[in-house]
């Protein structure tokens, strides 16, 4: 095998667009997306159900074509040199990799076959996998007959057979228990710390993006709306202080007196209760606290929370991630 | 950012090349793959090879014993010729089933992901139509050899390959079926089911068609398969007159061409 030196984006899109005609109507799904992601990142494509995550990653993994605008990966175009992407990159879809009427050996050995590997070494291959991913005493068995956390593992083992130094995973830990999904977080963890494999994953899950990815770009309705760290975009947002009060006239001092005392911060009344929002606000409310209460307005409860990757989505949307998926989730099942 | 040359292939773009596949293996290979794969499940249950069989099977037992004797030889002789035509287009018509199941699953996304190229993914799954369709036959043969039927061994797998060739053509049909009615399960069956009995009336399957009139009989000229179940019934009577041959291996030519064709299409517009 080969390995390249790996230095530059790895995946570039300029402009990259799909439209989807259903209906007479025309839904923009992705809308002039530019991104580059380099060797090595781990990346989040977070966003409710529909925003345009899946249709990106299924652009960038040749399955659909663009409307308009350009994607290359691994140093070949999506459009031109299909092939050449697909000999570069691994990807675990949403669904199952293995057919339900098979058993995974087979399938593992036939997909490192499909990348040229050797009989020999694709068995050995085979037997590498189903061990590192705890799968060998299922591996004769029917995939249909296999737990939901045991298929999922066998996905990603398929995705990962030919050591692909890019691996793609469309929403990985939907439908998975809590138990399986913190497994399945540690298993991508591990292949990106220990092989360096550029991992591209989507995910409606914060917890998920906020847990294992370095970069997380948050998109929604087919554009990205944020691009940085998962840290660096909650501490954008900074910190919620919630300050309680005996009396509204004391509430609307201390908001006053607060408003004075931390720059910057964003601060609002509803009733006896004050909030606050600031960059390192949980640093400066125990000091905040004690002036109030010098300057005669003693706090009566105070709770203080660092930003989510939800407030920060709320923030740019002015909409929950956790109500548009939720909704978004009740919608498709009603459907 | 490089843009020099890496494996010997010039990069015309300046994103950075990852590890990849040591060497592509060619169309023979990835059809072998997909075939072999696609017969595994048979493999480990051989017994699923019956499934499509019970049709023609039940026909073999309780339709054949009314049929007069016609012509030179026993009814029988007459008869199992079509019924293993039968079996033949009952089983390739249906597989496209198995397809749109790994559609649902996911696995045929996971192929189109994969480095096989399209036209192995079709032309793979569609030769190994041929294995169960063989299987098949030699189960009917087997069943109804102690009976009044003379088995011409030469005849018969002569049979067998016109068969297989009309079977890959019906495969590929199916699979193009199958992947026209992506999430509509109802589309495939409904036009398998509505297009399957026409087609074996009109190729004199199960009554000769002698006696048609004419409207019916000008429907069974242009029915690929009343070729094909002529030539059967001639081979399967040891008798290799080209005036029969010929016409049926056309016929089944014409259905490999038209379903590799249209299949490939299909294949190529798959996501």
């Amino acid at each position: 095998m080969t390995f390249t030196q790996q230095t530059g984006p790895v995946i570039r899109t300029q402009g990259l667009t799909r439209h989807f005609t259903r209906h007479k109507s025309t839904v923009e799904a992705v809308r002039g997306l530019d991104l580059e992601i380099s060797a090595g990142e781990l990346v989040a494509f977070l966003g409710p159900n529909g925003a345009g995550k899946s249709t990106t990653l299924r652009m960038l993994t040749t399955l659909i074509a663009p409307t308009s605008g350009t994607a290359e990966v691994a140093g070949y175009d999506v459009v031109a040199q299909r092939r050449d992407v697909r000999r570069s990159i691994g990807y675990v879809g949403q669904g199952n990799a293995a057919g339900h009427q098979q058993r995974g050996r087979d399938e593992l050995v036939s997909q490192a076959r499909s990348f040229g590997m050797s009989r020999s070494a694709a068995h050995a291959r085979t037997e590498e996998l189903l061990d590192a991913f705890d799968l060998t005493e299922h591996a004769d068995r029917p995939v249909a007959g296999l737990s939901g956390g045991q298929r999922r593992r066998l996905d990603i083992a398929i995705g990962l057979v030919h050591t692909p130094g890019l691996l793609f995973l469309d929403e990985p830990s939907t439908g998975l228990d809590p138990q399986n999904r913190a497994n399945l977080q540690e298993q991508v963890r591990r292949l990106h710390a220990e092989q360096g494999t550029t991992i591209v994953l989507t995910t409606h899950y914060l917890e998920e993006a906020d847990a294992i990815a370095d970069r997380v770009i948050v998109i929604d309705h087919g554009l990205v709306i944020a691009d940085d760290s998962a840290s660096a975009l909650k501490s954008g947002l900074g910190d919620l202080v919630t300050l309680g009060f005996a009396d509204e006239p004391t509430a609307v001092a201390a908001a006053q007196r607060a408003g004075a005392s931390i720059a910057g911060a964003s601060i609002e009344r509803t009733g006896r209760v004050v909030t606050l929002r600031a960059a390192h606000a949980a640093d400066a409310a125990p000091g905040l606290v004690t002036d109030l209460a010098a300057a005669g307005a003693p706090a009566t409860r105070i709770e203080v929370a660092s930003a989510t990757l939800d407030d920060v989505f709320l923030d740019l949307t002015g909409r929950s991630l956790r109500e548009s998926a939720d909704t978004a989730t009740t919608e498709g099942a009603a459907a | 950012m490089s843009t020099d040359t890496v494996l010997g292939t010039p990069v015309t773009t300046p994103t950075t090349p990852v590890q990849r596949a040591p060497r592509a293996p060619g169309f023979a290979a990835d059809t072998w793959n997909v075939m072999t794969r696609e017969l595994k499940p048979l493999l480990r249950e051989p017994a699923t090879v019956i499934i499509a069989m019970v049709q023609p099977l039940v026909f073999l037992a309780l339709f054949s014993p009314l049929l007069p004797d016609v012509g030179t030889g026993s009814a029988l002789q007459w008869f199992v010729p079509g019924i293993v035509a039968m079996t033949a287009l009952m089983g390739a018509s249906m597989t496209g089933s198995n397809l749109m199941g790994e559609m649902v699953t996911g696995s045929h996304e996971r192929l189109l992901v994969s480095p096989l190229s399209r036209s192995s993914l079709l032309v793979g799954r569609a030769l190994k139509e041929v294995v169960p369709m063989l299987l098949q036959a030699a189960i009917i043969i087997a069943v109804v050899t102690p009976f009044s039927f003379d088995l011409h061994l030469g005849g018969v797998l002569v049979g067998a390959l016109v068969l297989a060739v009309f079977s890959v053509g019906v495969g590929s049909l199916s699979f193009a079926l199958a992947l026209a009615s992506k999430d509509q399960d109802w589309l495939f069956w409904t036009i398998q089911q509505t297009l399957i009995f026409p087609v074996l009336l009109l190729a004199g399957v199960l009554l000769p068609l002698d006696g048609a009139p004419g409207w019916l009989s000008f429907l069974a000229d242009l029915n690929p398969l009343a070729y094909v179940v002529d030539a059967e019934r001639a081979l399967f009577n040891g008798s290799f007159a080209l005036d029969t041959l010929l016409p049926g291996v056309a016929g089944a030519g014409v259905v490999a061409v038209l379903g590799l064709v249209v299949g490939l299409r299909a294949m190529r517009s798959s996501s």
